[in-house]
């Protein structure tokens, strides 16, 4: 069909094609001159011992930023992170968008829950602050349940903090997106599963799970790639140098850009991009799946 | 017997969507204690404050006053108090000065972000091959990626056009951040082209379909990036900390940080004036942030 569109309307086609270059132009080339030409240009850097010299080293500074260990530190703290928080915002996502269908004032409990994407970080921090504080609140009732007083912030403990704030900023997003996917699935197969004596539990893992199967597969990626974009809260909460275990990629490219060592910044930041760039092909993939299911 | 069994399981339905209610219920409330807790506390006064949490923020201490010896979480004050809102919003001219900062990093960026994106959304959505979907998937890409990579690329232009250190070194990369773009686009492709093709036909021209027709079609969309760039600059943190290295231009949100250390008191007000504006545009706006966060929901057009 396109194809003979295409023939009839080639010559009007072609005043569009040119004309609507016009429009995508400001943005191209916006996003060329901050974005993709200086990416090139990083990937130079990162392929040069010095920027002065220029000399071609090819993959030496990834061989020195994969066995620095400051970056070695963050790359396993920024994997235990997201291990620890995405299934975590993901399943309890998932069944508070579950829980919520029919229930009454769930329109409200959606406001409530979608609040803390809404508000700075920054003006939340000090609740924080006062809850796990050394001397704060939580402590506080832990001595009183005679439970041993943990160092939240300054302990390898402080990784459990910032799941927690994750989760809190999160869930609402993530919320969001599985309430579309169930009020997807089709209605009168749950129905007919009901008439046919299936109780509450076989729907769930027959019908509903095996529907979103690949929603829950989307929404898991997202949350990955959202997970490395975890900084402010642990910028907030703890500063520039944080304890060893919030020491995150993010907080070392943030502090690789005080001493502007473009060779260690760059070949980070190329480091860092292959990682999205696999996540997003693997985002691809999962949606491809998603269209396929839903069609047959 | 048939009809005995369906009467009990739709009580038993009831009572267990009661029990999914109130816990659902109990949830939501401890989700936005947080957040009840910081505007209460701002009502607080210097004192209270001082003798609740004295405890958590050391610095206090050497200050004088009372501390308790034990930290109190309180969301009712003694006395309510507007003194901490005289000093931040009166007095003390540097937070509203902060504030200032970030109205005037955020409102352009938003303001042309969302222009230059209609404007390639009509791009992207008039002609469809192979070439744009390639641009588009490039700019996904970069949606997708955390600050401190794409800031590299960003600090470089900005280093070499020596735009360091003024607010253009946020507000152009910002202005071209393809988020609108992906979502507005996404949009625009779901106008049936049957419209567009009309109009044609009676004799419009490309710019004039814009700015007639598919542009207003997409109002609510269009609400809904102003929304998700609003909040999402209105938090920024990183851009500030490595484009501008005088503290003074800093916005409220990398500032706030710097607060806690000192004058507590004052930083639960400054965070609840802060908060304002985005609880403002939460509440007249949740709809279209929902709808924005649904076309996040995949990623082809």
């Amino acid at each position: 069909m396109a194809g003979k569109e295409k023939v009839i309307e080639s010559k009007s086609t072609k005043r569009i094609k040119k004309k609507s270059l016009l429009f995508i132009g400001p943005s191209f080339l916006g996003v060329c001159i901050f974005f993709i030409a200086p990416m090139i240009v990083v990937m130079g850097y990162s392929m040069m011992d010095n920027p002065i010299r220029k000399n071609f080293v090819f993959l030496d500074n990834f061989r020195a930023t994969l066995a620095n260990r400051a970056f070695r530190l963050a790359l396993s703290n920024t994997a235990k992170f997201s291990a620890l928080s995405v299934p975590l915002v993901v399943i309890l996502s998932l069944l508070v968008a579950m829980v919520l269908e029919n229930i009454p004032g769930r329109m409200k409990i959606r406001s409530f829950l979608l609040t803390p994407m809404m508000v700075p970080i920054a003006s939340v921090i000090l609740i924080w602050q006062v809850l796990f504080n050394y001397n704060g609140v939580v402590n506080e009732a832990a001595a009183r349940l005679n439970l041993a007083e943990v160092d939240w912030l300054k302990s390898d403990k402080a990784l459990i903090v910032i799941v927690l704030l994750f989760v809190w900023k999160n869930l609402g997003y993530n919320m969001i997106l599985f309430m579309a996917a169930i009020a997807n699935i089709p209605a009168q197969l749950m129905d007919a599963a009901r008439l046919d004596g299936g109780n509450e539990f076989q729907i769930f893992f027959k019908i509903k799970i095996r529907y979103l199967a690949s929603s829950i597969l989307f929404v898991t990626i997202l949350s990955i790639i959202n997970s490395f974009k975890v900084f402010r809260e642990i910028y907030l909460l703890t500063g520039d140098y944080p304890f060893d275990s919030l020491y995150i990629l993010q907080t070392y490219m943030n502090n690789m850009f005080r001493s502007l060592d473009y060779q260690k910044l760059s070949s980070a930041a190329i480091l860092m991009s292959l990682i999205m760039i696999v996540l997003v092909a693997l985002l691809f993939i999962a949606e491809n799946y998603v269209g396929r299911d839903l069609e047959e | 017997m048939r009809i005995g069994s369906t009467k009990n399981i739709k009580k038993r339905k009831k009572i267990f969507r009661t029990i999914r209610s109130i816990i659902l219920w109990f949830v939501a409330v401890v989700y936005v204690i947080p957040i009840v807790f910081t505007i209460c506390n701002s009502f607080m006064s210097e004192t209270e404050i001082t003798s609740n949490y004295g405890r958590v923020f050391g610095s206090l201490a050497g200050k004088g006053g009372y501390v308790s010896n034990t930290v109190h979480l309180k969301f009712i004050p003694d006395f309510v108090s507007f003194k901490q809102y005289y000093t931040v919003l009166i007095a003390s001219p540097d937070y509203l000065l902060k504030f200032w900062n970030s109205v005037i990093l955020v409102v352009p960026i938003v303001v042309f972000q969302v222009v230059v994106a209609l404007l390639a959304a009509y791009g992207f959505t008039r002609y469809r091959g192979r070439i744009r979907e390639m641009i588009f998937f490039a700019y996904i890409i970069l949606m997708l990626m955390p600050y401190q990579v794409t800031l590299v690329p960003n600090y470089l232009v900005s280093d070499k056009l020596g735009l360091l250190d003024t607010y253009s070194s946020i507000w152009l990369p910002g202005i071209f951040s393809p988020f609108g773009v992906f979502i507005l686009t996404k949009s625009m492709r779901r106008i049936p082209s049957g419209i567009i093709e009309a109009a044609r036909v009676d004799g419009a021209g490309e710019w004039r379909i814009f700015a007639t027709i598919t542009t207003p079609l997409i109002k609510g969309t269009i609400a809904s990036v102003v929304i998700l760039v609003f909040i999402d600059y209105w938090n920024m943190v990183e851009q500030p900390l490595i484009m501008l290295t005088d503290q003074d231009m800093h916005p409220l949100s990398v500032f706030l940080s710097k607060i806690n250390e000192g004058e507590i008191g004052l930083a639960f007000a400054v965070a609840t004036v802060y908060m304002i504006p985005t609880l403002l545009t939460f509440a007249y706006g949740e709809d279209y942030l929902v709808e924005g966060i649904s076309y996040q929901g995949g990623l082809k057009g």
